[in-house]
């Protein structure tokens, strides 16, 4: 990261196309031409099938009755929004997502602290710390389900059992997980995945700090928590909005760990789960595609804040440029 | 990875104290400690995983855990087929199989793109780059539907081809955000000189810029690899006997044969293994990707 960071070679940019007459629409097109092929894919393969999508959502519409299909209007859409199960599935949505984003923030925020301190074996416990971003989601889900909450053999209740036995006591209380407190299951496991993606990002934030201005501060007198609360964190403004928003993109979006820990019980089911239980086991493709629509709409309400930080990070590298 | 982190620290530090006093020297201790027991109580489920992996199932269901417990191949041989069950070939050479060519098709679309966009400049070049954002901000569930539909109406369902194509679109504008930014940094000057050669796209793409660009268009292909191979709701939608990939076998392989956890946690490293070694190559990289090139 730093490397690139480093000194950005500033190479003269080719100005805006200039306006000569002759020849000017085929340059123009010489330059586009490179871009179409990739542009025509993600629209035929990601634009096309939202467009489809948005058709569907306005027919009543089950595939074991395909000769009752017809139009309804914003029929589904209100049962999106009438339906207990489904007005749950919005609000589990927001709640999980909002718990995993500042959680994994909150400890992100420590983990990267710690590990922007000198100390022996750094680059080890860096690697330690990403892991578990790094294993195969359904795989971490998996973990956390069998290995870890299993009520009987899971790593959690064994742990308390041998401090159960170190203390003398016999039986000691043995929770069940994912039945007792699914949603909070489902959310520890996605925090600890999560954690590692933040604490890279704010990483990266400490690491860009002017040393100067930071030497210039502790030279003035100012203590650990006041060059914390001053500098570093208005320095990781912006690096803690795109953390907070691309995590709520892509966690909103959620479908491994929710299909995979709990099957959507227990009041656990998310918007993404809830579109592939209504279409690929209730078969009701109407309001499969309603509930997708919401989902998109609520990503689109993320996503454009989403977007003017990326953005406003992305005119300083142009401007560098 | 801990040189490039260590050397804007390592500078701050030598600029701040040439002589460390005593006091420092043991705060500095106690963050050490701390952070290593940070590092190992945050990893130990992965650890966990691991160490469960070795042991037999009889070792793996105890209460409270086993830890003297012997070490055993057991786990890895049975998810391998080594007692007459399935063997994980089929779905494993599917993840490949969708990964890299997914992988391969999105270089191909995402370097002439990002050469369009950070070289050769369009006009109006960030409306593109955000356009390409904006597919990535939307939700893989708004068209699971519609493509599912259509994989059933054309008999493509079930068919690791199809993986291959929406893997692509899944990954291309994360792909053409990170190269974009790599390839800003080629020198013009280089491939002006390539073109008053004669060379045409094709030649220049490949001989001049790829080349230069090498270690970049490397970090980007490695994300592409590991998103994909990661990937489960298209694959569980519309993949199933002859096209699943290695997660949706993770999925189907608890309920069909009960629950065997040293097995479970044997496939479940064997299946991580590939993004983990890739992951570790390409983690400052990775911010970068899964930031969409914001962060540098």
């Amino acid at each position: 990261m730093t490397t690139t960071t480093a000194v950005r070679p500033t190479p003269p940019r080719p100005g805006p196309p200039s306006k000569r007459p002759t020849g000017s629409r085929a340059k123009a097109w010489a330059t586009r031409a490179p871009l179409l092929p990739a542009l025509v894919f993600l629209i035929v393969v990601t634009q096309l099938p939202f467009v489809a999508t948005l058709v569907i959502s306005f027919f009543d519409w089950n595939s074991l009755k395909p000769d009752q299909r017809h139009f309804t209007g914003f029929a589904n859409y209100g049962s999106v929004f009438t339906d207990p199960a489904l007005r749950e599935s919005v609000l589990t949505t927001v709640l999980l997502t909002a718990t995993v984003v500042i959680a994994s923030v909150v400890l992100g925020l420590a983990f990267a602290l710690l590990l922007d301190r000198t100390f022996f074996g750094r680059g080890f416990v860096r690697t330690l710390l990403i892991t578990p971003f790094l294993i195969v989601p359904v795989s971490a889900a998996l973990l956390w389900k069998h290995a870890l909450y299993n009520p009987e053999y899971g790593l959690f209740n064994g742990v308390l059992t041998w401090f159960g036995n170190l203390f003398g006591i016999e039986s000691i209380a043995q929770p069940e997980w994912t039945s007792e407190m699914p949603l909070m299951a489902v959310a520890a496991a996605l925090v600890w995945q999560w954690t590692p993606f933040m604490m890279l990002i704010l990483l990266a934030g400490l690491q860009s700090r002017p040393a100067e201005m930071m030497e210039a501060a502790r030279l003035d007198g100012a203590g650990p928590w006041q060059m914390f609360r001053f500098l570093t964190l208005p320095h990781l403004r912006r690096y803690l909005e795109l953390g907070v928003l691309l995590g709520s993109v892509y966690i909103v979006q959620n479908f491994d760990a929710v299909f995979t820990i709990t099957a959507g019980g227990l009041g656990t089911a998310n918007l993404p789960y809830t579109v592939y239980e209504t279409f690929y086991r209730a078969h009701e493709y109407g309001l499969a595609s309603a509930v997708g629509v919401v989902v998109v709409i609520g990503t689109v309400i993320i996503a454009t804040f989403a977007l003017r930080v990326v953005s406003s990070l992305f005119r300083e590298e142009a401007s560098r440029a | 990875m801990s040189a490039s982190t260590a050397a804007p620290n390592r500078t701050r530090a030598t600029a701040k104290a040439p002589a460390p006093t005593a006091g420092a020297r043991r705060r500095t201790t106690f963050v050490g400690l701390a952070a290593w027991a940070v590092g190992i109580v945050f990893c130990l489920p992965a650890l966990w995983m691991v160490l469960t992996s070795f042991h037999s199932e009889a070792d793996a269901a105890t209460n409270p855990p086993s830890l003297a417990a012997s070490l055993t191949f057991d786990g890895y041989r049975t998810f391998f087929g080594g007692d007459g069950g399935p063997t994980p070939w089929p779905p494993l050479v599917n993840s490949l199989t969708a990964s890299l060519f997914s992988t391969l098709l999105v270089l191909l679309l995402a370097l002439p793109a990002a050469y369009a966009l950070s070289i050769r400049r369009v006009r109006k070049w960030t409306d593109v780059m955000f356009f390409f954002l904006s597919t990535k901000m939307l939700p893989v569930v708004a068209g699971l539907l519609p493509i599912y539909l259509f994989a059933r109406n054309t008999g493509l369902l079930d068919n690791i081809w199809l993986l291959v194509l929406l893997y692509t679109s899944m990954n291309l504008p994360i792909a053409v955000w990170m190269m974009q930014s790599f390839l800003a940094d080629v020198p013009v000057s280089i491939i002006e000189a390539a073109q008053v050669d004669g060379a045409k796209l094709p030649t220049v793409l490949g001989r001049v810029v790829a080349p230069v660009a090498a270690p970049g268009i490397a970090a980007t292909a490695l994300i592409c690899f590991i998103f994909s191979w990661n990937e489960l709701l298209f694959a569980r939608v519309l993949t199933g006997v002859v096209a699943g990939t290695a997660p949706v076998h993770l999925t189907t392989f608890v309920t069909s044969q009960g629950l065997f956890l040293a097995q479970l946690c044997a496939a479940s490293v064997v299946v991580s293994l590939p993004v983990l070694i890739a992951g570790y190559a390409a983690q400052d990289k990775l911010v970068q990707g899964l930031s969409l090139g914001a962060v540098k």
